[in-house]
């Protein structure tokens, strides 16, 4: 398996034929097994970037496009969308072109959720779902994953395990990832670069790039290096920090 | 099935004692007004019952019975297929709906004697002209319910398949019409029942046979003690059908709801 590049050029996408334009002109290159993060104030239009990019919206010829053909792509939605008929491990089994019960026992394995394998969605707690979101993203063995706020409504300790879950398997699968998140920590404490958005209509108006490889993820968002990361993006961008954090 | 999964929202089901009690209290108020009122249009319970035995074993109780389940089902079969098939279309495509609304409300509201009588006129006293009335009057109403189903169906849910590339199958079997299900055992709850019930008329107009026929003859002898004996058996048969076909199923769609 290998990951993807993909390479968004001059992206823009209106809504009520046109007349209001959400995003404007984005042009974006996400490297190979890259973690980025797309960090912008609620409403800007970070969701419509990543249904752009998953072809759920439709975006202008040749806008959006990928350094293979046919390419695996996941996609971790704010919400876990299970279906609520369908027991976990029917869930997880229901994205393989295939069936391969080895294979979604071990992904469940990964997640923790070994024991929770035949019950519904409805027998879970929030942490659970996204954890078997996680497990139905994974199973296919994505070359791109797309996150859209994945953690939101998660208490903070539960949120914080389910970043350390999904960044082990981004490591373990080496998988191209965009995340969207308004959370200017989430974002330093995941990503290899951080992409800011404007308010809507959305452009990039800047970029933060991270050595995230010699950093030390503590699991914390209050850890010395974690706050030394804020600090110095505090003082060196503090009307974008202002323009982000204080609608998130 | 889910290990220790409990679903909150399955209503507990009557335990059988209660069911059992309350059909007997029925018969008992029955059989007590009958011996008060001691008149020839109330027969009593045991009345009724020498009826049933008498028409079943001397009668065409079974014949009929069995050649108006025969109309029912095949009434029915047709009439979900189509009623299914023009309520999702109109659910999902606004301008099939936008052409097809006049059409359901037209046909909502056409007497089903009307139906009947013009199928008879028009087709003939034939099986065909029977079934065709039933079915024109039932599809209206299983549309209707199957369009306000299609218009609930999460987009969201949609979009998992898509992102995920599911095949037009897998999406229907797995994400699509599950959301459908309940809407198709209220229309199939109220299809059933709407259905008997016409049947009996289009018999009773234009056939000579199956229990509508039955109740028509048993009408012009003042045989009241057989027409509640077919009644009987009438609803037996809905009690079976629902035990054996709309119960398993309503239990199977309620799991993780």
């Amino acid at each position: 398996m290998s990951a993807v590049n993909l390479k968004i050029d001059k992206l823009s996408y209106s809504e009520y034929s046109g007349h209001q334009t959400i995003i404007d002109h984005i042009d974006l290159a996400i490297n190979n097994t890259e973690f980025i993060c797309i960090v912008g104030p609620s409403g800007c239009g970070k969701t419509t970037l990543l249904n752009t990019i998953a072809g759920l919206l439709n975006s202008p010829d040749a806008a959006v496009t990928f350094s293979q053909a046919d390419i695996r792509l996941g996609y971790i939605f704010q919400e876990p969308r299970l279906m609520p008929w369908l027991t976990l491990q029917q869930n997880i089994e229901l994205v393989l072109p295939q069936s391969n019960p080895q294979l979604v026992k071990q992904v469940l394995k990964q997640v923790g959720l070994s024991a929770y394998s035949q019950h519904y969605p409805n027998a879970l707690s929030g942490g659970m779902l996204r954890r078997a979101s996680i497990a139905r993203a994974f199973v296919i063995q994505p070359q791109l994953l797309l996150l859209d706020e994945p953690f939101v409504s998660l208490d903070s300790p539960t949120a914080m395990k389910c970043r350390a879950l999904l960044l082990d398997m981004a490591k373990q699968h080496q998988t191209t990832m965009v995340f969207v998140t308004h959370d200017v920590n989430e974002a330093l404490y995941m990503a290899d670069r951080i992409v800011f958005l404007s308010n809507s209509p959305s452009t990039i108006i800047h970029e933060l790039v991270l050595n995230q490889s010699t950093q030390q993820h503590s699991g914390n968002y209050e850890s010395p290096h974690q706050q030394a990361l804020k600090s110095a993006l505090f003082s060196q961008y503090p009307k974008i920090l202002e323009g982000t954090l204080a609608t998130g | 099935m889910a290990n220790g999964a409990v679903n909150p929202h399955t209503m507990p089901m009557a335990p059988l004692y209660i069911k059992l009690g309350v059909f007997t209290l029925l018969m008992a108020l029955w059989q007590g007004l009958a011996m008060l009122l001691e008149v020839p249009d109330l027969p009593s319970v045991t009345q009724t019952l020498q009826a049933l035995y008498y028409h079943t074993h001397e009668g065409d109780l079974i014949n009929n019975v069995l050649i108006t389940l025969g109309r029912v089902l095949i009434s029915f079969t047709l009439a979900m297929l189509i009623g299914s098939i023009f309520g999702i279309a109109m659910g999902s495509k606004a301008w099939f709906n936008n052409i097809s609304d006049s059409l359901l409300i037209i046909l909502l509201n056409i007497p089903a004697l009307v139906v009947i009588i013009l199928s008879y006129i028009w087709i003939g006293l034939v099986e065909a002209a029977a079934i065709l009335a039933v079915v024109i009057n039932k599809v209206p109403t299983v549309a209707v319910m199957l369009r306000e189903g299609a218009r609930t169906t999460d987009t969201k849910l949609a979009d998992v398949a898509k992102v995920y590339q599911l095949s037009w199958y897998r999406f229907m079997r797995a994400v699509y019409l599950p959301q459908l299900y309940p809407f198709f055992l209220a229309a199939a709850r109220n299809g059933l029942s709407l259905i008997w019930k016409i049947v009996l008329v289009v018999e009773l107009l234009g056939r000579s046979d199956g229990v509508g026929f039955a109740l028509y003859s048993m009408f012009q002898f003042f045989d009241i003690a057989g027409i509640l004996a077919y009644t009987m058996v009438f609803i037996a048969v809905v009690f079976v059908i629902e035990l054996v076909c709309f119960k398993p199923f309503d239990l199977r769609i309620q799991r993780g709801r």
